[in-house]
């Protein structure tokens, strides 16, 4: 029993908390891609770039809380900053659309054509980024380190393995659910959320309907600047803000948002949890957990490892091909490509 | 600007035609990696060099008043092509008469097969530690004044073993350092009876490491070696296996070693231990006086030994009695070793006199050099433990 128990903390310790949390942020980036796929009808290249800027200013307002001696006690001084850094994103990507995105609209562009718009977007935001902040590694994470620290925990229960939960890890998970319940109850209830899904349903009926699209196409734009900048900020404080990183996340992002149905919200959702499961789980070897589980004659010698963890992306890449292959909508009916 | 051009062609005319007459300057390349992930040490290490090259200068040149001149490269660290061509460029539009360099080993593989080799240009490395140099085709052209990691091999392998651990991990930086190095420890360590639980590969820069540290805790041992960069993927390691409590004692081979590791993770590494390249020598603390007057850090890496790679080849073209790659190669190894009187650092003026009178030198230097097999050094270690959050200097072998 106690056998049982220690196996499922190494579980929990390597595996079951760190792709948790690693899934909240992948969902999370998927839902700001897939409301633009589902809503402005286009697959939206710059979002990496845009989470990229959103977290470059939080961090830098989080600075300057730093040094005016802000602090939020134990949870980190970025919470505080994070609104100022949400506001700058709802700027940019208002900006951009006005600048960019809304002539396509006016010409009713095929998406193709906004792909690759989005695609010079996403250049220029990548230097935008580097020219704000520099392209080195930058840590911004501060307050209380653990919720609880392995030694607290083999103390606690006088256990054999410990487990490791981290105030970042805690917060993303929270901040994520909060975020998606308040984005399910403004899609679901409110007036301006219904004349979106009304928008991305069947635009010319919307449109008949009286339903203003410019007023839709802001709403959305604010609504990915605020999902888009969390994610971002959640992601840094958990691991660290490093702008080639987060346009490199771009991948997984995209495959959650696939993999769940483009379009479909509650798909982003699961898409991002199945990619961050899936390569959590295949890389790592199970040699420690079956250990304690499978009697003593048949424990492994080897690592019983799936893949090396260099591996990583292309699990991401397979589960795409073959959802794409068996289940063009993806898991959850989106809209197929 | 046109000035400067009209200046510079000038000049190099000017030099193009000394040269022929022979009275003219020795140009020296300095090609480290003055960009890329070891930028950082790259100043002080060409700050050396030309240290060496300003000291022979002021005592009256070498060969009867034949000056040096340093001409730099920059070699970058992980772009082989870069390099070659910046390579090509010294030797072929600059004339060197040697180069100093590489920094990185990718780098100096690259630099030796392409450039020194077909061109027979003699090259000293003060930093490529690559085990897989001692064997590359060199034809006598190729010395570094860095041990090779075969020898920090063997030197963490002992380490261990007289601290009881035989049951080790290890982790390495994905390049040709962190790879040589890693599979040198390992043989070494498996030939004196240590199992290396696993020897696993993670990528520099990267947000995150807690799938590489769940494959290393779940292989287990005693002791993580952490064979990467301090200020890249190798205390992004050490941070997560302190966070998921897979490891709290660590080894650190020379990528580590440094007093910014203490600052990274204050009192919770305390117990962990490594050793560097390291002397105790006088020379090392003459040539930090130097630096210092000098205006650069002397007590960077590998700073040290680029003042010695340089004052090698000086030396050894004072003793061939010619700067011709051709001749000097075979004189290096001379001056580098006994027999013959000991040279610290500063004392460059001291050695060309005792060879242009016929004697012998023993060129010590910053580094305490002594040059084995073929033309590496043999190295000399400094042991390190963190106690109490501070870098403690436990000895030197």
């Amino acid at each position: 029993m106690v056998d049982a128990l220690n196996g499922l903390i190494v579980l929990a310790n390597f595996v079951l908390i760190p792709a948790t949390a690693y899934g909240a942020q992948l969902a999370l980036g998927a839902l700001g891609v897939t409301l633009i796929y589902g809503i402005l009808r286009f697959s939206n290249f710059a979002h990496g770039d845009t989470m990229a800027f959103g977290t470059a200013i939080t961090v830098l307002v989080t600075w300057g809380f730093q040094a005016l001696g802000i602090s939020f006690g134990p949870l980190p001084t970025a919470l505080l900053a994070l609104p100022i850094g949400i506001a700058a994103t709802s700027l940019l990507v208002v900006g951009t659309d006005r600048a960019v995105y809304r002539f396509y609209r006016k010409q009713r562009a095929a998406p193709v054509i906004y792909l690759i718009a989005s695609l010079g977007v996403m250049f220029v935001l990548n230097g935008l980024v580097r020219f704000i902040i520099g392209t080195d590694d930058q840590r911004f994470t501060d307050g209380e380190r653990f919720l609880i620290s392995v030694r607290e925990f083999k103390a606690m229960t006088g256990l054999a393995e410990g487990l490791a939960i981290r105030t970042t890890q805690a917060i993303t998970v929270v901040v994520a659910v909060l975020v998606v319940a308040a984005l399910f109850w403004f899609l679901n209830r409110t007036r301006t959320g219904k004349s979106m899904r009304a928008y991305s349903d069947n635009e010319d009926l919307a449109l008949l309907s009286g339903i203003n699209p410019e007023r839709v196409v802001l709403y959305t734009w604010l609504i990915v600047a605020a999902l888009a900048t969390t994610a971002g900020v959640l992601y840094g404080l958990d691991k660290s803000f490093k702008p080639f990183v987060y346009f490199q996340l771009l991948l997984p992002i995209f495959a959650a948002a696939i993999v769940g149905g483009l379009g479909n919200p509650l798909g982003a959702i699961a898409g991002g949890f199945v990619i961050a499961y899936s390569e959590v789980l295949i890389t790592y070897p199970m040699k420690r957990v079956l250990g304690y589980w499978m009697p003593e004659s048949l424990e492994p010698d080897g690592l019983v490892q799936l893949l090396s963890t260099d591996y990583k992306f292309a699990v991401s890449f397979s589960i795409l091909l073959i959802v794409l292959l068996f289940r063009p909508t993806g898991l959850f009916k989106g809209k197929s490509l | 600007m046109k000035k400067v051009l009209l200046a510079s062609v000038a000049a190099a005319l000017m030099t193009g035609g000394a040269m022929a007459d022979g009275h003219g300057a020795i140009k020296l390349g300095v090609s480290l990696g003055f960009t890329g992930p070891l930028e950082s040490l790259a100043p002080a290490m060409a700050g050396g060099a030309e240290l060496a090259m300003g000291e022979v200068n002021a005592a009256g040149g070498i060969l009867d008043g034949k000056m040096f001149e340093a001409v730099q490269g920059d070699s970058t660290c992980i772009d082989a092509s870069a390099a070659t061509s910046v390579a090509e460029r010294l030797v072929t539009s600059d004339g060197v008469a040697g180069i100093v360099g590489a920094m990185c080993s990718g780098a100096t593989g690259a630099i030796l097969a392409n450039v020194a080799v077909p061109n027979g240009i003699v090259m000293v490395s003060p930093s490529a530690t690559s085990p897989g140099l001692t064997t590359a085709e060199d034809n006598g052209l190729f010395f570094r004044t860095a041990p090779s990691d075969a020898r920090q091999g063997v030197i963490i392998s002992e380490i261990l073993a007289e601290n009881g651990i035989t049951n080790v991990a290890v982790s390495y930086t994905n390049n040709d350092y962190g790879k040589g190095l890693a599979d040198a420890f390992e043989s070494a360590f498996e030939a004196a009876g240590g199992t290396v639980t696993i020897n696993a590969a993670h990528e520099d820069n990267k947000a995150d490491y807690s799938a590489e540290v769940g494959a290393l805790a779940a292989a287990g041992g005693e002791v993580l070696v952490v064979a990467g960069y301090v200020d890249s993927g190798g205390s992004g390691i050490v941070r997560a296996a302190l966070d998921t409590g897979a490891f709290d004692t660590f080894y650190f081979p020379d990528g580590m070693v440094s007093e910014q590791l203490g600052l990274n993770f204050p009192g919770e590494i305390d117990g962990s231990f490594g050793a560097n390249p390291g002397t105790d020598s006088n020379g090392a603390q003459l040539y930090q006086d130097m630096a210092t007057a000098g205006g650069f850090d002397g007590t960077s890496p590998f700073s040290a030994e680029s003042y010695d790679a340089a004052a090698l080849i000086m030396l050894a073209m004072q003793a061939a009695g010619s700067a011709d790659p051709a001749d000097y190669k075979d004189t290096l190894m001379d001056v580098a070793n006994a027999p013959g009187e000991v040279i610290l650092p500063g004392e460059l003026a001291k050695a060309i006199q005792i060879l242009k009178d016929g004697g012998g030198v023993d060129y010590s230097g910053a580094s305490a050099v002594e040059l084995i097999g073929p033309g590496e050094a043999g190295g000399n270690y400094r042991q390190i433990t963190f106690e109490n959050g501070e870098l403690v200097v436990v000895g030197y072998r």
